[in-house]
């Protein structure tokens, strides 16, 4: 007889306790017009939207025994990369990507803003936390064989999604637009430059000139804070995606124990 | 991976989700923990390093040494590993680019459909070379000298000249130092060796006019070093003609 799928639903311990009309009488106390309300909420958008499948799809889903620690990697990078959001929208708020502003609204942010410093710090150690998470990710994946067959498109993801990390770092480091910044990127920028086909044509077209100018460094700001950000949240959402559909791999080192037909209603 | 093992790999699979946990409220645990773990650690990375600024960028003071961020320091090393002017522009696009299609391109030569690292010697063999590699050169990288020092002696003709010659050739050394030219060339005793050439002799190979001009209309991806003025460029295109074999020197 054919299987049907169905969503997989909370541990037993979770699931809500139907109620006995023996039950005594709690209804009206606080804290359950409370839960009574939220519950009646939850089915009012649930209602309109059929919301509840996903999440269970989403937080039941089964992961298989023998996950370890290196599976959170992947969640650290998500996390280090919304950081890089949060901070970076409040820089975003007293930047300003002209030569001339650039250096003291930055300056200004350090010394005039309400823990500007702490923000500009977060925002600066948290991007070299994501790349060393991406990196730690990836060898993760590698070594445990998680790339091979079904998540081959999830590693095509992830490294474009590396790909994208490492352009942000890149950009971003301009922007504060003083001594480091200037001279790295005149080098970066000389190195794109050098490429075949694409090369003569980077520093003109996208970068505004053969010299760091203004054009430049709102070139790379608009890069920086919209162009990458936004591909970045399209792909994570792809490969948060494929992650779900595919379920995450077990450790290859782990096996089933051999227990027959005997399966749980967890298995999807 | 053929039809058969692919099947295989399923049933194997949802066998083990089936004696698995579902994600919430067990295994989203941990990646709870590894969340604050992580905010908790930019943060004291934060207090501790802060988001200092070096000086204002400054196009006519070239007295910054361009260094990319430490996580780039195995590639900047890589490129100063490849010598001949000619490969060099094929170095600093080329290796990215294998590298990156390398890796996308994983899943597809990598046919293997065992996934135990133990099992598969040639990819954690090379996964492992990998690592190391980036590791030993970001090590070299790293410790590659801060470039702001030529320490050479004026060659007899310019001493015995003295005067004004012997300043116009102090100042171009000066003005070689703080440019950090030794940043990616080998002046004398100073400098790194790539991934520029070598200048220590580089008055045998070209004309006063003809530095100048390099330095004007650099091949990449060495910085061009116009905004300097005209005098400034005299100053240092003077300094490296003299820069001659058997001419005494700093060798
Ligand atoms: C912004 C960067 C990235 C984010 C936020 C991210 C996030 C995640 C998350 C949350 C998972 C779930 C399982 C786990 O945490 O291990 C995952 C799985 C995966 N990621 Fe990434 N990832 C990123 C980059 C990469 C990169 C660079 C690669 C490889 C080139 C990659 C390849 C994979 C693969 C193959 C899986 C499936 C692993 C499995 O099922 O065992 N990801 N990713």
């Amino acid at each position: 007889m054919a299987k049907i799928k169905l969503l997989p639903s909370p541990p037993a311990g979770l699931r809500p306790q139907p109620k006995r009309p023996e039950d005594p009488a709690v209804d009206d106390q606080p804290k359950d017009l409370v839960k009574e309300a939220g519950v009646s909420a939850a089915a009012w958008v649930d209602e309109r939207t059929s919301l509840s499948g996903t999440v269970r799809w989403v937080m039941f889903r089964p992961i298989p025994k023998g996950t370890n620690w290196f599976y959170t990697l992947g969640t650290a990078t998500m996390v280090a990369f919304i950081n890089q959001v949060i901070t970076g929208v409040v820089l975003a708020m007293y930047y300003d990507p002209s030569v001339t502003h650039a250096y003291e609204s930055m300056k200004y942010i350090n010394n005039e803003v309400f823990l500007g410093e702490f923000i500009h710090g977060m925002h600066r150690w948290g991007s070299t936390v994501m790349v060393i998470l991406v990196f730690l990710h990836m060898a993760r994946t590698f070594f445990f064989g998680a790339y091979k067959y079904p998540r081959e498109l999830n590693w095509i993801v992830g490294v474009a999604l590396l790909v994208l990390t490492l352009v942000m770092s890149v950009t971003g480091y301009l922007l504060p637009f003083d001594q480091r910044a200037y001279w790295a990127s005149v080098v970066a920028m000389n190195i794109g430059g050098n490429a075949p086909l694409l090369g003569p044509f980077t520093p003109p077209a996208a970068l505004g000139g053969p010299d760091v100018t203004t054009v430049t460094l709102s070139r790379f700001y608009a890069i920086h804070m919209m162009i990458i950000p936004g591909l970045i949240i399209g792909l994570i959402s792809a490969h948060l995606y494929l992650v779900i559909k595919l379920g995450t791999s077990a450790p290859p080192w782990v096996r089933a124990d051999k227990v027959g037909g005997d399966l749980k209603e967890h298995d999807a | 991976m053929n039809q058969r093992e692919k099947e295989e790999y399923l049933r194997e699979y949802s066998v083990l989700k089936a004696q698995g946990k579902p994600f919430f409220p067990y295994i989203i645990v941990k990646d709870g923990v590894m969340m604050i773990v992580v905010i908790g650690t930019i943060m004291l990375l934060s207090i501790v390093l802060g988001g200092e600024l070096t000086a204002k960028a400054d196009a006519t003071t070239t007295t910054y040494a361009p260094r990319p961020e430490w996580y780039y320091f195995w590639a900047f090393e890589l490129l100063r590993v490849i010598k001949p002017p000619a490969l060099v522009s094929l170095a600093t696009v080329g290796v990215p680019t294998i590298a990156m299609l390398l890796l996308f391109l994983l899943p597809f030569y990598d046919r293997n459909p065992e996934r135990h690292p133990l099992r598969r010697p040639v990819a954690t063999t090379a996964g492992i070379f990998v690592i190391g590699a980036m590791f030993f050169l970001s090590y070299l990288g790293a410790e590659a000298e801060p470039p702001s020092r030529v320490d050479m002696e004026p060659p007899p003709s310019v001493a015995t000249a003295g005067g004004a010659t012997l300043e116009k050739w102090e100042a171009g050394r000066k003005l070689v130092a703080q440019s950090s030219c030794g940043g990616c060339h080998k002046i004398g005793a100073n400098g790194n060796d790539g991934p520029g050439p070598q200048l220590t002799q580089i008055g045998d190979r070209l004309k006063q006019g003809a530095i100048r001009e390099t330095l004007i209309n650099p091949t990449l991806p060495m910085p061009s070093f116009a905004k300097l003025g005209p005098e400034k460029l005299d100053d240092i295109a003077f300094f490296l003609s003299t820069l001659k074999s058997g001419s005494g020197g700093g060798h």
